[in-house]
């Protein structure tokens, strides 16, 4: 393909990213940017360049060994819940911004070790990035059918590097709090990650269903070429040391490797968002991993006896069968996998080297004095890192040609940046890790990684000239390299590792326990380990002593920050505890305080060290330091304590007022059921009286009307008979004074017994009553009862039908061991939400247009009694005509409590 | 001849009431409840009413809202009779605008004495 083509291809695939990232920056809390996806899929930035093209290349040569540097974080990824949990945690209460900034922190704001960190991340990486620019080179080349240019500036991979420098530092940098989130580059980068296991998938997929015949087919025309046995055993005992060697390590590279610090920590949202990480991450490895063996395979057997460079089978199989479409997609895929690792990387390394090199070290001015130092040197001075890091990585792979695979120099790479490992962990499980043992360890661990891989990949594995990786230094047989004290089983990158970590964790562990940290140290051990307890009022943790003056303090916050955002900082302070403004002097919390503000900008030891320079420390013991930690521990307990209790104490407030109101309504409807109760228990005697009264005063009063004023003076006794019954009847119920007589009855015959006395007022209205039944249902019941209760159905059926075409339906079914009897009428129906509260001894409707009720309200409050000592059940239905009472009772003895 | 309207849901205390006041000459109206009251007030202006409280459809308290809002009952005079017996049933019948309030169980001669007194 032409290479004028290929570059305008790239130029509008860049393009699309600057825009991407554009348009992410501006809107950074859409939901598009702040989601679980966007955060995992930036995580992918792990897969680099040598995922895309170097692990076909170890899967061609060496069968399966590419494995292991994806089981190791998969294998951690659960583990990512509680631990990166607490990185984050730590990390967004001291606003660090890198992983240096994370070390030195914890061993007591240490200048040196965050030094010593950045110095080790930039020798690790930097020729790691050098290895993605080299990948994007040769594949340039590959695809354009061009020689590699000998003259730099005639090479137009040149100018993709410094396009792509261009746009790492104008993104990278957008804030001067490198704490800050970059939504613009890491929604970018996640896009990237979408499209290189896209477009990897595809050429997986081509590969083994179009250009073979399945799985099936390449295994069965690979297993015919030579070696094919030989690459693809796993060998015994110390090849599955190497495998677990190799996959510690990977285990390791996961949490310490600074990009994916950078997005793992630094740029996460909201913690939640690991929940999602914790599976899709994982599955997107797996994803990643299905057609690296096809590929291989394909192109070892598209390609064999012929001289050509297996990380390349991608590129060149499509290539091949002249399918250009897809030699630019996965061209692109690979193109994708190398940015995004440059670009998060070169941020982070160029946030430590402002951070944790150039300012405290003093190397952009005088920190401490005012004129020199500003927000706009420190983001120049950023800007230029990421620019010249990407530009220097890109002069050393042209000078020295790095001429080994893609996975080796990122395997040496992993190794070094494990040397954090011992002290990085320890910060966040061990109290009496100390700086000086961090110090001690990552030097000797350097060391050795630097005797064990640096030296001998710098003169050259297979260099012949050189007896130092045959015979050893300085001859001696113990200390050959990659047989380091006659260990000869391990592969150079598995031997390195061990011996290294070894040392390294061996001298942290014996420095610390033997060196005891001072109390700064200890300190901030404390707020390190126990982070969930500090979360919110992490301020109270920090334990300092002396005399500051909040001016002194507000002068050098306003030159990071300017004037708008320390007085708005200095408000949030004053809110959060609750500070009387007008106060001088200041106090360890505003020291804290403070040191977080400007620790986004200039990294935690200088935050330290310029904080320093305007206060006057007192030196304060360890045990006092201990003394304090543990005071202000039992504070933080009874706080949360007390917290809880008041907590507790608003819901017992609640539900006692949620008590009291019911109460206030049973209260009412106790009355309103007095009232109820006299009012019909007046009424018949009014009635009785007014009748008496006549017919003792009146004696001129006609026989016939003498007789109906005698009668109704009986009717109306009897009426006062039975609501008194009524209101026992319940009473007894309700105290559980009533006893049943149950026994094995027709219900059909009680129906019937039922209806008869009703009769008469069937009549008069006109209705028809309906029974649909077989002729026997039996059931066991106390008859005189169940009498009562269809009584009481049938009146208020009665009642409420209409004046015209009334009609009551009782119907009889049997269902698992009850029997289900349905009254209903064509009446006005039931308001649903009355459903419950009918049954209530006290209700009235509250919907109803009429006021007064009919009847006492405590006729289905007693059947519902008498049901439920049936162990039956009583309740309305929905119908759509009508009101339907349904009630059941059960067919044979219930033997419990009867 | 005076008229009366009795306004009660129950037929065997409206029968007596009936009875004594055709007894004292009076020409008896009757309505089981609000409604029905309300319907007879359209076309007779009687001189007094005797309304019971709680009833069907409109109560007793509603009825005389109902009744003050009428031009040609401006003489017609309101006596409640009713179970409820509270003072602030009582208060609330009274400040409605009833000219009297007697209370279930009543006297028959202290119905027809209050009555007379009020015309």
């Amino acid at each position: 393909m032409n290479s004028v083509v290929l570059l305008i291809i790239l130029s509008i695939y860049l393009a699309i990213l600057f825009y991407i990232a554009h348009w992410a920056e501006k809107n950074n809390n859409s939901k598009w940017t702040n989601n679980p996806y966007v955060y995992t899929l930036s995580l992918a930035v792990y897969c680099t360049a040598w995922t895309y093209y170097g692990s076909i290349g170890v899967a061609a040569d060496s069968g399966l060994s590419f494995l292991p540097i994806y089981l190791g974080p998969i294998i951690i990824a659960p583990s990512w819940i509680l631990i990166l949990k607490k990185i984050i945690r730590i990390s967004r209460v001291n606003k660090i911004s890198s992983i240096a900034d994370f070390i030195s922190l914890r061993y007591g704001n240490s200048r040196f070790l965050g030094a010593i960190v950045t110095v080790i991340c930039l020798t690790g990486i930097i020729p790691y990035i050098s290895l993605q620019l080299k990948a994007i080179a040769e594949t340039f080349h590959i695809v354009t059918k061009t020689p590699i240019n000998s003259l730099i500036f005639d090479d137009t991979t040149t100018y993709v590097a410094v396009a792509l420098a261009l746009f790492a530092s104008y993104y990278g940098t957008r804030y001067v709090d490198a704490s800050e989130k970059r939504k613009g580059i890491v929604t970018a980068v996640a896009m990237e990650s979408v499209l290189k296991l896209v477009f990897f998938v595809t050429i997986g997929v081509y590969v083994t269903f179009f250009v073979f015949d399945g799985f099936d087919d390449i295994y069965q025309k690979a297993s015919l070429l030579e070696n094919f046995k030989e690459k693809n055993t796993i060998g015994g005992l110390p090849q599955a040391i190497n495998w677990f060697l190799l996959c510690v390590l990977s285990m390791f590279a996961i949490f310490l490797l600074p990009r994916q610090f950078q997005v793992s920590v630094i740029e996460n949202n909201r913690e939640k968002h690991i929940n999602t990480a914790v599976w899709l991450f994982p599955l997107y490895l797996l994803l990643f991993n299905i057609f690296v063996y096809p590929i291989a395979w394909g192109g070892n057997i598209l390609f064999d006896g012929q001289d050509v460079n297996s990380d390349m089978y991608s590129l060149l199989i499509p290539q091949f069968l002249n399918n250009k479409t897809l030699t630019v997609l996965v061209f692109l895929g690979g193109f994708s996998a190398a940015i995004s690792m440059i670009i998060v990387s070169s941020i982070g390394l160029s946030t430590m080297i402002t951070n944790n090199i150039l300012i405290p070290y003093n190397l952009l001015g005088k920190l401490k004095s005012a004129e020199t130092i500003s927000s706009k040197t420190i983001l120049n001075s950023r800007k230029l890192g990421i620019f010249s890091l990407i530009i220097l990585s890109y002069f050393i792979y042209r000078y020295y040609g790095l001429d080994y695979n893609l996975v080796s120099i990122g395997m040496v790479a992993f190794v070094i940046i494990s040397q954090l490992a011992p002290a990085f962990f320890g910060a966040l499980f061990w109290r009496r890790g100390s700086r000086l043992g961090a110090i001690y360890s990552i030097l000797i661990g350097f060391v050795i990684c630097f005797f064990t891989l640096i030296i001998p990949y710098s003169i050259g594995i297979t260099n012949s000239q050189s007896t130092f990786i045959s015979n050893g230094f300085l001859n001696i047989e113990l200390l050959k390299p990659f047989q380091l004290f006659g260990l000869d089983y391990l592969d150079p990158i598995p031997h390195a590792l061990f011996w290294s970590l070894l040392f390294n964790s061996v001298t942290y562990f014996a420095v610390s326990v033997s060196f005891k940290g001072n109390y700064r140290e200890r300190n901030y051990a404390e707020m390190f380990v126990d982070i969930n307890k500090y979360i919110t009022n992490h301020e109270n943790a920090f334990i300092w002593k002396g005399t500051a003056y909040r001016n002194d303090i507000e002068k050098v916050l306003i030159r990071f920050l300017g004037e708008e955002r320390t007085k708005r900082a200095m408000n949030i302070f004053n809110v959060k505890y609750n500070v009387d403004k007008d106060i001088e002097l200041a106090d360890a919390r505003l020291i804290k305080f403070s040191e977080n503000l400007l620790t986004g900008h200039i990294g935690t030891a200088s935050a330290r060290i310029l904080i320093s320079s305007v206060v006057k420390e007192e030196k304060i013991s360890l045990p006092e330091v201990l003394k304090i930690l543990e005071e202000s521990k039992e504070n933080i307990i009874i706080n949360k304590k007390l917290t809880e209790t008041s907590n507790e104490l608003k819901v017992i407030t609640a539900k006692l007022q949620d008590a009291n109101q019911s109460l206030t309504i049973k209260d009412q409807q106790k009355d309103e059921f007095l009232d109820t109760v006299t009012h019909e228990l007046r009424t018949p005697i009014t009635a009785i009286r007014a009748a008496s009264e006549i017919l003792h005063d009146d004696d001129e009063i006609p026989d016939e009307l003498k007789k109906q004023f005698l009668q109704n003076i009986i009717s109306e006794s009897d009426r006062l008979n039975r609501l008194i019954d009524k209101i026992l009847d319940l009473e007894k119920f309700e105290t559980g004074k009533q006893t049943i007589y149950p026994s094995q009855n027709n219900l059909v015959q009680t129906i019937e017994k039922s209806i008869e006395p009703l009769q008469q007022l069937i009549k008069n209205k006109h209705i028809i009553v309906h029974v649909e039944s077989k002729s026997k249902v039996n059931a066991f019941y106390d008859e005189d009862r169940i009498v009562q209760v269809v009584t009481n159905l049938l009146s208020n059926a009665i009642k409420f039908c209409p004046e015209i075409d009334g009609l009551i339906t009782i119907q009889i079914k049997e269902k698992n061991n009850f029997i289900h009897t349905f009254v209903q009428d064509n009446g006005k129906g039931i308001n649903p939400d009355d459903f419950d509260v009918i049954f209530d001894k006290f209700y009235q409707s509250t919907n109803q247009n009429i006021k007064k009720p009919v009847g006492s309200g405590l006729g289905l409050a007693i059947c519902k009694q008498i049901l439920e000592y049936h162990k039956g059940k009583i309740w309305a239905e929905q119908t759509v005509k009508g009101a339907c009472i349904v009630f059941t009772l059960p067919k044979k003895m219930v033997t419990e409590n009867l | 001849m005076k008229k009366i309207l009795i306004v009660d849901d129950e037929p065997n205390i409206v029968m007596s009431l009936e009875y004594t006041f055709k007894k004292n000459n009076f020409e008896v109206f009757i309505a089981r409840d609000g409604l029905e009251a309300l319907d007879i007030l359209k076309t007779n202006f009687p001189d007094v009413i005797i309304l019971d409280v709680m009833m069907p459809m409109v109560d007793g308290y509603a009825t005389l809202e109902q009744i003050r809002k009428d031009k040609n009952l401006e003489h017609t005079k309101v006596i409640f009779l009713s179970a409820k017996n509270k003072t602030s049933d009582i208060e609330k019948g009274m400040a409605l605008g009833a000219d009297a309030y007697l209370t279930k169980p009543f006297s028959i001669k202290k119905v027809v004495e209050t009555v007379l007194e009020l015309l």
